[in-house]
């Protein structure tokens, strides 16, 4: 049982089937095996939030969660909120703020941050300190992050009818 | 760091589950939501050789009420509890509880059973267990054990569990109408574990405790059912009153001393969350040390 095993998801809309090792996590898998490198692996023990991806619509610590266990999964990268426009306007209030300097947080960054805008219109900044809590910037100071998150909501606020 | 090789099996029932713990003793852990385990096998803490992934068993998730009941099921994870109707209304210490607990990517996987099971002396789940008087039901493949949350926890990631054993869920007495509860811990961040902590579950008359389960967390090797509380029931608490009861609870327990924390300072922070629970639960502003929360 230590051989690699069969899994079937779905990653960012395509198919995937793999043989992987039990060990494998999904943060590697996403990253060795499909190339996707945007998403990042920091402490690798749940801590600093650099590999946050969407799995079945819900944000999880991909170095937290086994390849095995994604298996009939749909897992969703910052490649594939990027490509979909999705998250185009959190990305450019990311820019204009100088949300980011070396970058390496900001994709998981990004990825909570649209977890909390697709479940609150408009999060007070309290609420938005408290979703990204578990996400380590070593650079901004988390200000400019706390901005940017809140100009989005507000402009996505006004774009409603 | 990376965790060594192991072997993996999907369990597709508990009798199957059982049957792996059965055959591999020790030597096998049960993955449930892997927010406690996979850290600790990623810093080569534990090497387990074969991991019984129980993700999948349904049989095992839900929230159900019956017959002044609640019954949780071991997979029901943080974010389910988070959101439930029932437990906010028949629990909700538990629900003040979660909020506390890590944050959003962490609870969308962690289980109630596998923070029992893991039994972190910091953790909240455990102590809202003791203050909330909860069954654990334990299931072996011979017979089914039901455990009161004070008897589970014996020590530093220490359980009444076998490694035969598998937690299959809790049983909460539901609140009644009198019942009031308080949860509050300190922590250096949000989402981090507590440096003392504090989980109780009251029932007020008339100004009075006519009960106080107050399960103090983070200062001690498993979470503490405070026998200090018994000096607060069907007493009016005066300020001499409280004292007394503050020196027992100082007395009874024996915190650890780690980076984040001296002993004293734990012991001060349960005196300071012990006043602040009375005074919050009985309505008494007299009694608040160092100001509001």
């Amino acid at each position: 049982m230590t051989a690699a095993m069969p899994i079937s998801l779905e990653v960012n809309g395509e198919r995937v089937d793999a043989h992987v090792l039990p060990r494998l996590n999904l943060a590697d898998f996403l990253r060795e095996h499909l190339k996707l490198t945007g998403t990042h692996v920091g402490c690798e023990h749940g801590v600093c939030g650099a590999c946050t991806v969407r799995v079945n619509g819900e944000i999880v610590r991909s170095c937290l969660m086994l390849a095995v266990q994604t298996h009939g999964a749909s897992v969703v990268t910052i490649e594939g909120l990027s490509d979909s426009g999705e998250i185009a306007d959190l990305q450019a209030a990311f820019r204009d703020r100088n949300a980011l300097q070396c970058g390496f947080c900001t994709p998981g960054m990004l990825v909570a941050a649209q977890d909390l805008l697709r479940q609150e219109t408009v999060p007070d900044r309290e609420r938005i300190r408290e979703h990204l809590s578990g996400n380590y910037c070593r650079c901004t100071g988390y200000q400019a992050i706390i901005d940017a998150v809140e100009t989005t909501a507000r402009a996505r606020m006004g774009r409603k009818p | 760091m990376k965790a060594s090789a192991f072997s993996y099996a999907r369990a597709t029932s508990v009798a199957n589950a059982l049957e792996l713990l059965v055959a591999y003793g020790d030597k096998a852990k049960v993955l449930s939501g892997g927010q406690s385990l996979i850290p600790a096998m990623n810093l080569r803490l534990i090497s387990p050789e074969l991991i019984v992934d129980i993700g999948e068993i349904t049989e095992l998730r839900g929230i159900a009420v019956r017959g002044g009941v609640l019954r949780v099921g071991a997979l029901t994870r943080h974010v389910d509890l988070l959101r439930s109707p029932e437990i906010a209304a028949y629990a909700p210490l538990l629900t003040e509880a979660i909020a506390h607990v890590a944050h959003p990517a962490i609870r969308n996987r962690g289980t109630l059973g596998g923070s029992l099971a893991h039994a972190d002396p910091a953790a909240e789940l455990p102590a809202s267990m003791v203050a909330l008087n909860a069954t654990i039901v334990v299931r072996g493949q011979a017979r089914e054990r039901r455990i009161a949350a004070r008897d589970f926890f014996t020590g530093i990631y220490e359980t009444a569990l076998s490694a035969q054993e598998l937690l299959i869920g809790v049983e909460l007495p539901i609140a009644q109408k009198s019942s009031a509860h308080f949860f509050h811990e300190f922590a250096r961040r949000h989402g981090d574990y507590a440096i003392a902590g504090l989980a109780a579950q009251a029932i007020v008359r008339g100004g009075l405790f006519t009960d106080l389960r107050a399960a103090f967390f983070a200062v001690g090797d498993r979470p503490i059912l405070a026998k200090a509380a018994t000096k607060l029931i069907n007493v009016g608490v005066t300020p001499t009153v409280l004292a007394e009861a503050s020196a027992t609870l100082a007395a009874e327990l024996d915190p650890q001393e780690d980076q984040q924390a001296s002993a004293a300072m734990r012991r001060h922070l349960a005196k300071i969350l012990l006043a602040r629970c009375v005074s919050a639960l009985l309505g008494r502003p007299d009694l608040t040390p160092g100001g509001t929360l």
